[in-house]
């Protein structure tokens, strides 16, 4: 039976996801958000909208933040994936982690993982942004609960924390 | 519930816990930011919500919905080029028990039998083993219809060119009237009438509706998913599938937002799982992708409102007529509800020697409207803080002024004839509000520079109030039971049915429950959300939690101390250890330990649900918002460039927590007033997508200034009220009182689109004024 993931063959890819090697049998347009979430069980990046609007399936590919659902899983062959699993060491969260948790930018949750890591991808490119630069920085991440206040002060926080350790 | 009621059962009043507020220190837990109970697996990704469980065996589930508004089905075919015997398909006839979603009324079918009444009704089930076959398969079931006419508007409805429910298309009316109004309108200097609508609005919580069901023979049927209310589900799984209660069970997971989106649907997606998993004897997944969500479940009720006040010169005013109408949709759902707050809430915080409000919910072939955070109060407050601005401009008045003479004062009575024992002062709230967003000031300034340029700069206000707790006599039959548990390792764990959902229940609850007992918010946690383990604690909504909830956690938390006390395993102060060793042994002595308390009514509160007339609420939050914005003459857009939110909502439980309430209710406020547009075609939801149904980002919005009066509240815990809605009702009034002031063009319905600004200016011939004006000075 055809069915939306395309191509009925399955190939090989292999990719680092969180900083471990991975080699998996997918269909080529299977999207990455449904590889992570039903073969490897990462379930931190959610589906809110599966037309890349809402920034809740969020991950970072190479370094650049990308919508897991619009990205067929093919094109994340050879890749470095960072999910919200893999963004905290140990038992220690990260700065942003933290900084959501302190300043109420999480509530129900359900942005919070793609939240972060805009946020992230955010402070990589600029490390002590204006609250203008968070708003913009954020934009592309859907958030219905906060009215993304006490997320712009979660990140200005953490970069505050980063700057003075 | 099921075995919960053992050793101790011990019913505590609201009224005894005063009395027993003993606290072993001074270092509070009540008012202080502590920590989220939930935000670590929030932050670290590990909540678990209902798409990410899979359960052994699962099957996928769809629903196959309507086409068409209304009319008969005639024949259901299944088209070639699938192999239907791979897929489980449920029908009406199906359903063990009763064809309806039981709630107020049970006129809502599980599956539209023969006649379908809206797009988007639910017809068909299917489900598979492979989620991505679903999609084609109902594609291919062919429905034939015999169309009938349909009515989508309130209009249509009230016309009743076609009658499409009961005798009248009218689901419920209400009169509240106080005074004599006919013969107000002779004394009157002014009369001021005019009509104010609003739009539908999605709730769009960003994880979509969804569930998970298994049965077995012997334990019955079980489902998991994101929901508001478990005992709803109860009650309809149970006349559904004709169960008896300890053979239906509703577990909540981690819920990613709600806001009264989650209130009533997820009991037909339940329902839907549920007939699934029987037929097929294996666990049903079924959750909806956003356009399925956005277009087939429920929304803010569309409304109209019409206002006739009679005012003196002196701008007080003498008395009015409120015609209050909504769109409740094609079935009765909550429609009684939402309109019974909106009427209550009609006449602001205002007071009226006499008034009459007259409310009605009519029927249409749109999919049914709901639960939708205000739930009736945005919409008939923002007709009253439009209509008080239109006052003062007719009287010559400001709109601060004709508000100040007329604001509500402790002892008078509101519409309802409720006496106001709060001391509330809404003029010093106003003030406040006024000189923390030097409103004045910049009143001024606006008025000398929109003279020149294409922008233009407004400032606007809205006063208001918000009932917390059920309407009326809704507490009473509710009759919410808490529970609190000592468990054997010592800990405290909190038993209701609130649940979570981004709001702070599970943080609050268990800070009232610390604050009882003298003990640490780290050993207090709540029991997850599971009819199996839980009483029924009543629907969280309606801003409830905090001040009811919260009393009855306070109660039962107070009975677990006295328990120890006077078993002598307790001295009156203690330590965290000696509470412990305490609570242990009494587990060891007794079995299980658990206290609880039932909600029964303050003594001396009055409510006449014939007449309408009496203690609407137990408490009122009380508000005045400031808006500022701007509007660019060139685009028409409007941007809210700052925004004060003053609000007094009793005791202050957890300040980041009601602070982030308030910003989130006031953001979503924004996009009613101003983004978020319901496209209908033929009650079908035109916009079922986050890209062209549109809601603020983070880029669009303000910073929003939270401020709190705390008068306190002899109803709620620690003196809370409740607070969750009221950042609703205020915004879009005052965003739009600002354009009017900016403008000095008034408008009457939101959503605002920056279309609908241009449409009107160009109407009065102010667009081509502004850029010729424009050019030159800039």
């Amino acid at each position: 039976m055809s069915n939306s993931v395309g191509s009925r063959s399955k190939v090989n890819i292999s990719l680092t996801v969180n900083g471990e090697p991975k080699t998996l049998s997918v269909y080529p347009m299977e999207r990455l958000l449904d590889v992570l979430r039903l073969d490897l069980g990462l379930t931190g990046a959610k589906e809110g909208c599966g037309e890349g609007e809402c920034g809740s399936c969020s991950v970072l590919m190479d370094g650049m933040l990308v919508n897991s659902c619009l990205v067929p899983v093919l094109q994340s062959a050879g890749s470095n994936i960072v999910t919200i699993e893999g963004l905290q060491a140990g038992e220690t969260l990260h700065a942003l982690q933290q900084a959501f948790l302190d300043c109420g930018g999480a509530q129900c949750g359900i942005c919070t993982p793609g939240m972060i890591l805009a946020a992230s991808h955010l402070l990589s490119a600029i490390p002590e942004p204006t609250s203008e630069e968070i708003r913009e920085g954020l934009a592309g991440n859907l958030c219905r609960c906060t009215g993304y206040s006490q997320i712009v002060e979660a990140v200005a926080e953490a970069a505050r924390r980063r700057m003075t350790p | 519930m099921g075995a919960v009621c053992h050793t101790l059962s011990r019913i505590c009043t609201p009224g005894r816990a005063a009395n027993f507020e003993i606290r072993m220190n001074s270092a509070r837990i009540v008012g202080k930011s502590v920590p989220r109970k939930e935000g670590r697996d929030k932050v670290t990704g590990k909540s678990h919500y209902v798409d990410d469980m899979v359960l052994p065996n699962m099957l996928f589930g769809a629903t196959v919905r309507s086409q068409i508004p209304r009319g008969r089905i005639k024949k259901i075919s299944f088209a070639a080029g699938i192999n239907w015997d791979e897929f489980v398909i449920v029908s009406a006839k199906d359903i063990p028990g009763k064809n309806c979603i039981s709630l107020i009324g049970d006129d809502q079918p599980c599956l539209a039998n023969e006649i379908v009444s809206h797009p988007e009704e639910p017809i068909l089930l299917l489900a598979h083993p492979d989620r991505h076959c679903l999609a084609k398969a109902v594609q291919a079931v062919e429905i034939e219809y015999e169309p009938w006419l349909a009515i989508f508007t309130i209009e249509e409805s009230e016309h009743r060119s076609e009658t499409v429910w009961g005798n009248d298309n009218v689901f419920k009316t209400y009169v509240i009237e106080k005074g004599d109004v006919d013969s107000i309108w002779a004394k009157a200097d002014f009369i001021v009438e005019a009509e104010y609508t609003t739009g539908a609005q999605e709730q769009l919580y960003i994880e979509n509706n969804g569930m998970i069901a298994a049965f077995d023979a012997d334990k019955g049927i079980t489902v998991w998913g994101s929901l508001q209310c478990p005992y709803y589900i109860h009650k309809a799984l149970m006349a559904l599938c004709n169960l008896p209660a300890e053979k239906v069970r509703v577990v909540q997971m981690e819920t990613g937002g709600a806001f009264g989106g989650k209130e009533e649907y997820p009991s037909i997606i339940a329902a839907h799982a549920a007939l699934l998993a029987i037929k097929s004897g294996r666990p049903v997944k079924l959750v909806y992708d956003r356009m399925e969500d956005m277009a087939a479940t429920t929304k803010r009720h569309p409304s109209r409102t019409r206002h006739r006040t009679a005012v003196s010169k002196d701008g007080k005013i003498l008395g009015g007529e409120i015609e209050f109408t909504i769109d409740g949709g094609a079935y009765l759902t909550l429609s009684p509800v939402v309109l019974s707050r909106g009427a209550i809430h009609a006449g602001g915080p205002y007071y009226w020697p006499s008034i009459r409000i007259l409310a009605k919910a009519v029927a249409t072939n749109a999919p049914p409207h709901g639960a939708f955070r205000g739930f009736g109060a945005p919409q008939s407050l923002f007709a009253m803080e439009r209509h008080m601005d239109r006052i003062a401009q007719v009287v010559g008045l400001s709109p601060t002024e004709v508000r100040r003479r007329n604001f509500l004062q402790p002892g008078e009575t509101t519409t309802t004839e409720q006496i106001v024992r709060e001391q509330i002062d809404l003029k010093k709230l106003l003030d406040r509000a006024l000189h923390i967003s030097e409103y004045q000031e910049k009143k001024l300034r606006f008025t000398k520079e929109n003279q020149h340029g294409n922008i233009r700069k407004g400032m606007g206000i809205a006063a208001f109030l918000h009932g917390a707790g059920f309407t009326g006599s809704g507490e009473r039959y509710l009759s919410s039971v808490v529970g609190v548990e000592g468990c054997a390792d010592g800990n405290v764990c909190v038993l209701v049915s609130s649940t979570e959902f981004g709001q702070g229940t599970k943080t609050i609850l268990s800070q009232i429950a610390a604050e009882a007992l003298g003990l640490p918010y780290e050993s207090v946690c709540l029991a997850q959300a599971d009819t199996m383990e839980v009483p029924n604690s009543g629907p969280t909504v309606a801003s409830r939690t905090a001040m009811v909830v919260g009393k009855l956690v306070q109660s039962a938390a107070l009975g677990i101390r006295q328990t120890l006390i006077s078993s002598n395993l307790l001295r009156e102060s203690y330590s965290l250890d000696e509470f412990r060793r305490a609570c242990k042994q009494y587990v060891k002595e007794h079995g299980e330990f658990r206290s609880w308390s039932r909600y029964e009514p303050p003594t001396g509160v009055f409510w006449d649900d014939e007449k309408y007339r009496g203690e609407a609420y137990a408490a009122y939050a009380w508000a005045v918002y400031v808006a500022e914005v701007t509007i660019d003459l060139t685009t028409y857009s409007v941007s809210v460039d700052d925004f004060v939110a003053l609000q007094e909502v009793g005791k202050v439980l957890h300040p980041l927590l009601a602070e982030g309430q308030v910003v989130g209710g006031v953001a979503q406020a924004i996009g009613f007033a101003l983004y978020e547009k319901v496209v209908w075609q033929n009650g079908r939801m035109q916009n079922s997508q986050m890209t062209n149904y549109i809601m603020p980002t983070a880029s669009d919005l303000p910073p929003i200034r939270v401020f709190f009066e705390e008068l306190g509240n002899v109803y709620g815990a620690y003196g809370a009220k409740g607070i969750g809605e009221l950042p609703m009702d205020g915004p879009a009034p005052a965003i739009v009182n600002a354009i009017e002031d900016a403008l000095g063009v008034s408008f009457d319905s939101i959503p605002l689109l920056p279309e609908d600004i241009m449409d009107r200016l160009n109407a009065n011939g102010m667009a081509l004024a502004s850029q010729e004006n424009g050019g030159g000075g800039r």
